[in-house]
Parts: structure tokens; C-alpha cells; sequence
């Protein structure tokens, strides 16, 4: 009979913090601009140049650390990890190897087999290097230090996941937490949020730990979940030809779908970490950590817990709603807009999702002001326009936020009521439709409908259609 | 008059009162150092044209009531350690003999908002690693006092530059005595401040935990004024201190009634030249007859003061220096294959033999399977040694002893056997691995005519206290700044013979 073997995975995930500016200087942390230009003595490590701590780096590591169920460090340290590399200007990098900010914590998943607990090791804070560009045609290399010194968290876990389900929920669950804390946009194809995948495999039923590989440079959930299928596979294929998994670092193709070896542990460099002399260690006293708590935005439990209670929306919406801040956030005005949250709830779950899934579109890269969306949901109840009419203004609204009230106006899309200037309509409906006629008299309910369709036809769609129907009952009498 | 005679402060005052223009002091300062150098070589730079601009406009600023304090005008030295913007700022190493920072240290720019006239930088062992000034990629400084001596060092090139006369003061920095040693061999006063009380930024790190920026100086008074004039608190260095009261010159008080002074036992034994310490014996009693309570006690731990700072000082070191690779400024050697070939042969070529040995004396501590064994025990001593000064301190008000176990050793003889080079800092690591003050004043001379110097050491924020009894002292012996005898006229006679 054929072996069977569980997969043991372990996360560390960097995540780029969204402060303004660098964790060890005031340069601009902003993406983009002319290589080298958002830089300054200290991030590009000229000599004599000494670190500053950003504060607003350790609150958000400190927020992410609480909202995780870690300790906090309360007296921590930056380390220094020596490596010579020209993305380093220093040729080290301060990062925190033996006082992390916060440890033994933990976040609550849950997959297709129920929930599941995945502690964190450790989470430290560091800084990122620069970036190197290799000039082909002139067989030089150019670095870009804009990114160097930008702050970032890293998160170890503990090797708690068995399957590529979990690692996703795990990483989904992360990056929700820490969106809503506002403490990084985590997008994985910009790299503000990266994972390192740490997996073996062991028969089932084994007490110990396989050898493990190290694999990088996976930017997508989906890269992800291709990495570990093909790791596992290829580890259970070595032990299965009685040859040994080595543990080594190994980088993944996504567009091979293969990763191979970048390095192995005996070459694995000794960082002769020791403590960062340049920085003083960060007391954090327990009336810091208090404020820090107080002025937590609520996160996603606690959010759905109010819903449920004040607005009284289905508990599905209001998952839904929730999985994301930027959905959340945009329901939450909306409501507040118009006074309707059933009613908002519905157009996101519907409309908004539509949408979103036919375009593409991230909920984070939402630009529509949740005024617009209640300002339509007032029209539509008030009978300006009806919910055909409704739908196609709000694509506009989706594309390009255009004002509802004035878009209506300007189309002249508003629902005609007025009984008079339907009456013609009506009466030339009935007219040239006597079959139509003959079997809704005849008793068939359903041929009413046909007329109604004819009718609203010849209105361009902006006809009260509860005023028409009764019109043509009424008419048919 | 001879302008150069004068300290520092006394020439502020000169030039306030238009008795010296500005020019005539950098001329006078300027024209001693052309004449000296070819056998000092004080000086890696000597900006005579920016020294005359930076005159001209001071001059100015006095005349105009821009700049009044007690040192505007007066022209200065700065070791090559500290960078200015758009000069020439190369750690006496082959590795940055073509920097040009971006920027001018904290120290430097409160120096110039107080008015110096920055005359050029001084020779240092290379990266401040060595006690000789022997280790310049620009070559030995030579001690204007016996020019066949070393002036110490690391701050050779700044200590000479003053006992010469070429600056009327200059700027050093102290990592393990590199201060108060070269002052004690070249009959300067020098101090080393608490660490924290003047910034590091712009300071190219050699131990970044021990290194502070201190005041050379002819004598007590103008050693007082330099450091308030540099002194600051620097949002811009982490380790840096928001003192409660940075007027150190209100400490030049003489009298040192009812001062305790403790001696180490341990800083008189084995090694400690007789005639050194017949100086400082001697100074000890005319601090006792000013009225200061003197008596010996067991310091402690001092033999592992020397260990414990070459492991953590070279620890640090290594780290610091890892940014000079070639890649961004700096030299790189000119024939290389690929990114690691490069950085071999730039650090090989650039760096000398003794930057060479701590880099890997500290890449050693700090590797996997020895942190434990070496650096982190070297930081418990430091801990202890710490605790051995509070102990004292709660007795005395001043540790009294000598800078160094021996006056000037002669050129040459120093570099073949780094273990004996090391232990000649015995009496000065420990205050920096404390975080201490310490200031070296002279006391006198040995049988060769080199200088003596008695180190004062006082607790964590304690300058002003150390001021007080230094100034009593030279009060006591009426001893102003003393130049070197011959110098000037049969300069260098003894290097020749």
C-alpha cells in the first residue's frame, strides 16, 4: 500500500507598513518617483549618518501584534544582520532577532474542514533594501535606493498549516486584519505583502518534523498554491526513490510552475546579528500599549457583531460586506447616507459584486463615493426613477462616480407617473395589440405582462411600472 | 605679540576687541603649520584657501555683531573623522582617499555656528584603530615635543596640531582613549565628555557605543569653552542627551575644598612607567594641599577592561566598516571580475593591516557558536565594570590617575607587537566602556622632556566637576599651556640626530 504523507508548512510574511515616510529617516516611503530621489544620507547609508526610529512603525507593528493575540516586547531591540549586498547600502540591515516586538500569538482560520488556530512564532520589525536594476546592453548594475528603509513587519508563524486551503486562509486572514487596521494596503503583485512558504512532508502519523526547503519570490495567492502543490510533490518523489529532501532555499518560477535551488544551507550565510548600537531600545510601557489598543479601528469580528444588531442585514451580507474594509467602510456611509442599510446591503451584494467581478476590479481599487450609491437608492424609493433605470446609472456611478441627481436630470431618465401624458401610450398599446388583449380578457394573467413590456418598451424604460400596470387593468376593465 | 602663544579663548578676546583681525589669526596658524607640517604631518588637509574665506567672513559676522561668542574668529583643527560637507574626509584611510560627504557633522556645524574657523583635518590612525597615529594611510604624525616620538594617538594629528601651534585648538574623538592618550603625550589638555553629551551624527563610526566627540585644547578653560560650543542635544543621533546644563564654563572655579578623590590602587601597579607615576603622585599632592581629600582604594576589574573593549570595539568596528565596499563612494580598485571580486580586492587594497585585524578579530566574536563565549560576556564585564565605578563614585567625587602607563614611545616601535600597543590603554578604556568623562591634563615631564598626563575621571554627567579640579590645578601650579621648548627654532633637531 501506498505511503501517505501530510504536508507541514510554516509562513513568514513580510508586510510593508503604510507609513509616510522611512522607518529610519524622513524620506517619502511614496512608490514610485525618479530612481535615487526620495533618499538621503541615512538610507543610503553614507558614512557618518545615523538612524532615527520612526514611532508610527512601532505603533503599527504594535496594532498588528495585539490584533494577532501576541505579547508585546516591552523593553525591545533592533539587531543588526551583517550581509554584504548592493540593494544594503550599509551592507547590513536592522532588523530584530533577539527582543521581536511581539511573540507567541495567533489567528483563527477556517476552511472547507472548520476552524483552526495557526500561532505565530514572532513578528519583528526591519527594513527594506533597495533595488537593483542590471543594465544588459551595458553590463552594469544601477541600484535605486527610494525603497531602502522603508518599514516592514515580518510574521513567522508556527509550522501549523498542512494544506495550501490553509496557508491562503492564513495569509487572507493576515492581510484582513491588517488592512483593517490601516496599517498596510498588503497587495501581494506590488509586494507590500510577501511570503516565504517553509513546507516538508512526513508520513502520516510521524511525531517529527521532515526536512524543510525555503521557497521565495511567490506573488500571488495562486503562485502560492501552485508552489506548494508542486513542492510537496516533488518531496514525496525524493523519499518515495529513498533519496533525501536537502534543506535549502528555493526560488519559484510561476511561469514554469517549477522552482529550483538558490542556495542551500551550507552555504547559508552567518549574519553575525548583535545589537544595533546606533538605536536606544524602545520601552514600551503599559499605557502605551493601552492607547495603542484604544485606537484600534474595530476589526472584522467586532464589526459583524454590530451589523447583525444594528442593521438588522442578513448574517451571509454581512460576511460578505466584511471580508473587506474597503466593502465595509463603504456600506457604513452609504447606510449612513441614506438611512436604508437593507437597501445598501443589497446593491453592494448584487450591483457593486457584479460589477467588480466583470471588470476585474479590487475591492481595495474602488473609487465610488458611497453618496452616490444612497443618493440613487433615494431616487429609487422616492419613484424618480425605477430599478431598471437605477441599474444602468449605477455602472456610471461604478465607472466614473457621476452624481445620480444630476445624471437623471441630465439624461432625462426620471419615471414618468403623471397619468395624462401615459394615457396615449397606453391607449395605443391596447390598440395595436387585440390578441394581447383578447387573451388577458379571456382570463390569462400572463398576457398583461406582454402589454406592460410594450408599454414600458415605448417609454424608453422610464415608466413607473406599478402605475402602468394599474393603467392597463384599469383600461382592460 | 605673538599671536600663537595665545589659547584659544584669549585670541576670542583679541579679536573681539580688534586687536587681531581674523586673517592675521588664521594667517599666523596657517603659516606655522606650512612650516611644521614637512616634519609634524599633523594635518591630512590644510585648506588654506577656505581657512582665509572662512576669515574674511567671520570677520564680518564680528564686526557686523552676527557672531559674539568667546571663540568667534578663532581658527581650529578637526580629525579627518568627521565629515564636512564637500571636503575631504578620509578617516586617514586609503578606502575614502577620495570622499567628499554630503553633509557636516552636528559637532562641526555647532563649532561653526560658535565661529571657528575650520583650518583643515588632522591625521588619525586609520578609521581611529590604533594608539600611535602610525596606522595613517598618510603616514605617522610625528610628537612636536621629540619628533623621533609618536603623539599617540588616534587623535594624533589633532593633539600634535595644538601642541605645535598649528591650531589653537582642534576636535578629536575617543573610542577608547584616543582623546585623553595623545593629549597626555603631547602636554595638551583633552577631554572625553559622558557619552550622549556631544553628537555622534556625522562622527564615521568605529565603536558606535563607545565613540564621542571631545575638545583639545591648550589648557582647562578653553577645554571647557570648546565643549560648550559642541555639546548639544542632536535629535538626529538616537544616543544622544538632553543635558540639564550645558554651561561648562561656569565650572572654572578654583577650589577644590572638601573634593574627594579616589586613586585606584590598580592603576599604579605592574607596567606603569616610575617617572609617570612619580608625576601624577606628585599632581594628587598639590591637589591635596588645594584642599581635596585624597586617598587609594580597589578599583577592580581592570584586567578585564582591555579584553572586554577589543571584543565589543572590534565587534561594532567590523560592522561599521562593512559599508565601505566600493560600490558607492570610496575607492575601488580598478581591476576586478564580478560583484565579489570587487569587494575582495577594494577592502583588501583599501584598508591597512591593523583595520585588517579588528574587522576579522570582530567578524570572529560575532559569528555563530562564539557570540555567546566572546561578545556577550564581553558585554556582561562591561556591565560589571560599570558597577565597579558606581561603587566608587559613591565615595569620591573624582578618580584620579595617570592617562597612560608611559610617556611617547618612539616611532617604529609600536606596531609589531599590537597585544603591548593594546595594553597601553589600560587606564582609558574602562571610562568609555562606563560611558564616563575623563580629561588628560599635563603634569609635567619625563627625564626625555616628553610630557606627563594625569587623567581625571567623574561620574556620568560629572564634567563640570572634573573642570573644577583641572582648573585648580593648573591655578595651584601656575601652569598655563606649555609649548614645546625648542620648537620652532631647532624643530625636529633630536628626529635628525
Amino acid at each position: 500500500m501506498a505511503k501517505q504523507y501530510e504536508t507541514v508548512i510554516g509562513l513568514e510574511v513580510h508586510i510593508e507598513l503604510a507609513t509616510k515616510t522611512k522607518i529610519f529617516c524622513g524620506c517619502s516611503t511614496e512608490f514610485g518617483g525618479a530612481p535615487n530621489s526620495h533618499t538621503c544620507p541615512v538610507c543610503t547609508g553614507m558614512p557618518g549618518s545615523l538612524p532615527v526610529l520612526n514611532k508610527q512603525v512601532v505603533e503599527y507593528a504594535m496594532a498588528i501584534g495585539l490584533a494577532t493575540n501576541c505579547k508585546i516586547t516591552q523593553v525591545c531591540k533592533f539587531d543588526r544582520k551583517n550581509y554584504f549586498y548592493p540593494d544594503n547600502p550599509q551592507n547590513y540591515q536592522i532588523s530584530q532577532l533577539y527582543l521581536p516586538i511581539a511573540r507567541d500569538g495567533y489567528v483563527e482560520i477556517e476552511t472547507g474542514n472548520g476552524k483552526k488556530k495557526v500561532r505565530i512564532h514572532e513578528m519583528h520589525m526591519e527594513e527594506d533594501a533597495g533595488k537593483l536594476i542590471h543594465d544588459e546592453w551595458d553590463d552594469t548594475s544601477l541600484v535605486d535606493y527610494n525603497r531602502s528603509g522603508v518599514p516592514l513587519v515580518e510574521i513567522v508563524s508556527e509550522p501549523d498549516m498542512r494544506t495550501a486551503d490553509e496557508v491562503i486562509a492564513y495569509l487572507e486572514k493576515l492581510r484582513m486584519i491588517v488592512q483593517y487596521l490601516g496599517a498596510s494596503d498588503c497587495k501581494l503583485q506590488e509586494g507590500s505583502m510577501r511570503a516565504d512558504v517553509n513546507l516538508s512532508v512526513r508520513e502520516v502519523g510521524s511525531e517529527t518534523f521532515g526536512t524543510r526547503t525555503e521557497m521565495k519570490n511567490l506573488n500571488s495567492f495562486k503562485a502560492i498554491a501552485h508552489a506548494i502543490e508542486g513542492e510537496r510533490q516533488r518531496q514525496i518523489e525524493l523519499l518515495e526513490e529513498g533519496k533525501e529532501v536537502i534543506q535549502e532555499t528555493r526560488r519559484w518560477d510561476d511561469n514554469k510552475e517549477h522552482s529550483y535551488a538558490m542556495r542551500s544551507k551550507e552555504d547559508a550565510q552567518d549574519y553575525r546579528y548583535f545589537p544595533e548600537p546606533d538605536l536606544v531600545p524602545i520601552v514600551i510601557s503599559d499605557e502605551w500599549i493601552a492607547r495603542v489598543k484604544a485606537a484600534q479601528p474595530e476589526l472584522r469580528s467586532e464589526k459583524l457583531e454590530r451589523y447583525k444588531k444594528e442593521f438588522d442585514i442578513p448574517e451571509y451580507d454581512a460576511e460578505i460586506i466584511t471580508e473587506s474594509k474597503k466593502t465595509a467602510d463603504l456600506f457604513e456611509a452609504a447606510a449612513a447616507a441614506c438611512g436604508k442599510p437593507k437597501k445598501v446591503a443589497n446593491w453592494i451584494m448584487v450591483e457593486v459584486f457584479r460589477l467588480m467581478k466583470e471588470t476585474g476590479t479590487e475591492p481595495e481599487d474602488l473609487t465610488f463615493s458611497p453618496e452616490n450609491l444612497a443618493k440613487l437608492i433615494d431616487l429609487v424609493d422616492a419613484g424618480t426613477i425605477n430599478g431598471t433605470v437605477a441599474k444602468k446609472v449605477f455602472e456610471k456611478i461604478f465607472t466614473d462616480n457621476v452624481d445620480p441627481e444630476k445624471y437623471v436630470e441630465e439624461q432625462g431618465l426620471k419615471t414618468v407617473s403623471d397619468e395624462g401624458a401615459l394615457k396615449e401610450v397606453v391607449e395605443q398599446v391596447i390598440a395595436a395589440n387585440p390578441k394581447a388583449v383578447e387573451d388577458y380578457k379571456g382570463g390569462k394573467e400572463k398576457a398583461l405582462g406582454a402589454l406592460m413590456g410594450q408599454t414600458m418598451r415605448a417609454m424608453k424604460g422610464k415608466a413607473d411600472p406599478g402605475v402602468v400596470n394599474q393603467m392597463l387593468r384599469d383600461m382592460l376593465k | 605679540m605673538d599671536i600663537l602663544k595665545l589659547t584659544a579663548l584669549e585670541l576670542g578676546k583679541k579679536i573681539k576687541d580688534k586687536e587681531i583681525s581674523v586673517r592675521e589669526a588664521a594667517e599666523a596658524a596657517i603659516e606655522r603649520a606650512k612650516a611644521a607640517e614637512p616634519e609634524l604631518n599633523s594635518f591630512v588637509t590644510l585648506d588654506e584657501e577656505g581657512a582665509l574665506a572662512q576669515a574674511e567672513e567671520m570677520q564680518r559676522k564680528i564686526d557686523q555683531g552676527e557672531a559674539a561668542g568667546p571663540l568667534a574668529g578663532v581658527p581650529a583643527a578637526i580629525k579627518d573623522n568627521m565629515c564636512i560637507r564637500g571636503q575631504l574626509t578620509t578617516c586617514s584611510s586609503k578606502i575614502l582617499s577620495n570622499f567628499r560627504p554630503t553633509f557636516t557633522a552636528e559637532a562641526v556645524e555647532n563649532l561653526q555656528r560658535a565661529g571657528a574657523v575650520i583650518l583643515g583635518k588632522t591625521n588619525m590612525d586609520e578609521f581611529a584603530m590604533g594608539s600611535t597615529t602610525e596606522t595613517s594611510w598618510y603616514g605617522p604624525t610625528r610628537n612636536p615635543h621629540n619628533t623621533a616620538h609618536v603623539p599617540g594617538g588616534s587623535s594624533g594629528g589633532s593633539c600634535a596640531a595644538v601642541a605645535a601651534e598649528e591650531s589653537f585648538y582642534a576636535l578629536g574623538s575617543d573610542t577608547g582613549g584616543s582623546i585623553r592618550q595623545p593629549s597626555s603625550f603631547c602636554g595638551v589638555v583633552g577631554m572625553k565628555p559622558t557619552y550622549g553629551t556631544v553628537s555622534r551624527y556625522g562622527l564615521i563610526a568605529y565603536g558606535s557605543s563607545l565613540d564621542q566627540i571631545g575638545p583639545i585644547t591648550k589648557d582647562v578653560s578653553d577645554c571647557a569653552a570648546v565643549l560648550e560650543a559642541i555639546a548639544s542635544h542632536d535629535a538626529k543621533d538616537s544616543t544622544s542627551i538632553a543635558r540639564e546644563d550645558y554651561r561648562f564654563t561656569d565650572a572654572l572655579v578654583n577650589d577644590v575644598q572638601g573634593l574627594r578623590i579616589g586613586i585606584p590602587r590598580d592603576y599604579l601597579g605592574d607596567g606603569l612607567d616610575g617617572e609617570v607615576q612619580a608625576a601624577v603622585t606628585e599632581a594628587a599632592k598639590v591637589l591635596e594641599k588645594c584642599g581635596a581629600k585624597v586617598e587609594m582604594f580597589d578599583l577592580g576589574l581592570v584586567k578585564y577592561a582591555i579584553p572586554a573593549y577589543y571584543t565589543i570595539a572590534a565587534a561594532e568596528a567590523s560592522s561599521n566598516l562593512e559599508r565601505f565596499d566600493g560600490v558607492k563612494y570610496g575607492y575601488r580598485t580598478p581591476d576586478y571580475e564580478g560583484l565579489h571580486d570587487m569587494y575582495k580586492r577594494t577592502r583588501s587594497e583599501g584598508f591597512g593591516p591593523e583595520v585588517k585585524r579588528r574587522i576579522m578579530l570582530g567578524s570572529f566574536v560575532l559569528s555563530s557558536g562564539y557570540y555567546d563565549a566572546y561578545y556577550l560576556k564581553a558585554l556582561r564585564v562591561k556591565a560589571l565594570i560599570k558597577q565597579a565605578f558606581d561603587r566608587a563614585f559613591e565615595k569620591y567625587d573624582v578618580i584620579l590617575g595617570p592617562a597612560a602607563p608611559t610617556t611617547a614611545p618612539e616611532l617604529g616601535k609600536s606596531l609589531s607587537d599590537p597585544i603591548k600597543m593594546y595594553l597601553g590603554d589600560i587606564y582609558t578604556i574602562s571610562v568609555n566602556l562606563a560611558g564616563l568623562p575623563g580629561i588628560s591634563i599635563p603634569v609635567g615631564r619625563d627625564g626625555k622632556g616628553l610630557p606627563v598626563g594625569m587623567q581625571l575621571i567623574g561620574n556620568v554627567f560629572q564634567e563640570k566637576t572634573l573642570f573644577r579640579a583641572a582648573y585648580t590645578y593648573e591655578c595651584a601650579t601656575e601652569k598655563q599651556y606649555e609649548g614645546p621648548a625648542e620648537f620652532g627654532r631647532e624643530f625636529g633637531k633630536e628626529a635628525r640626530q
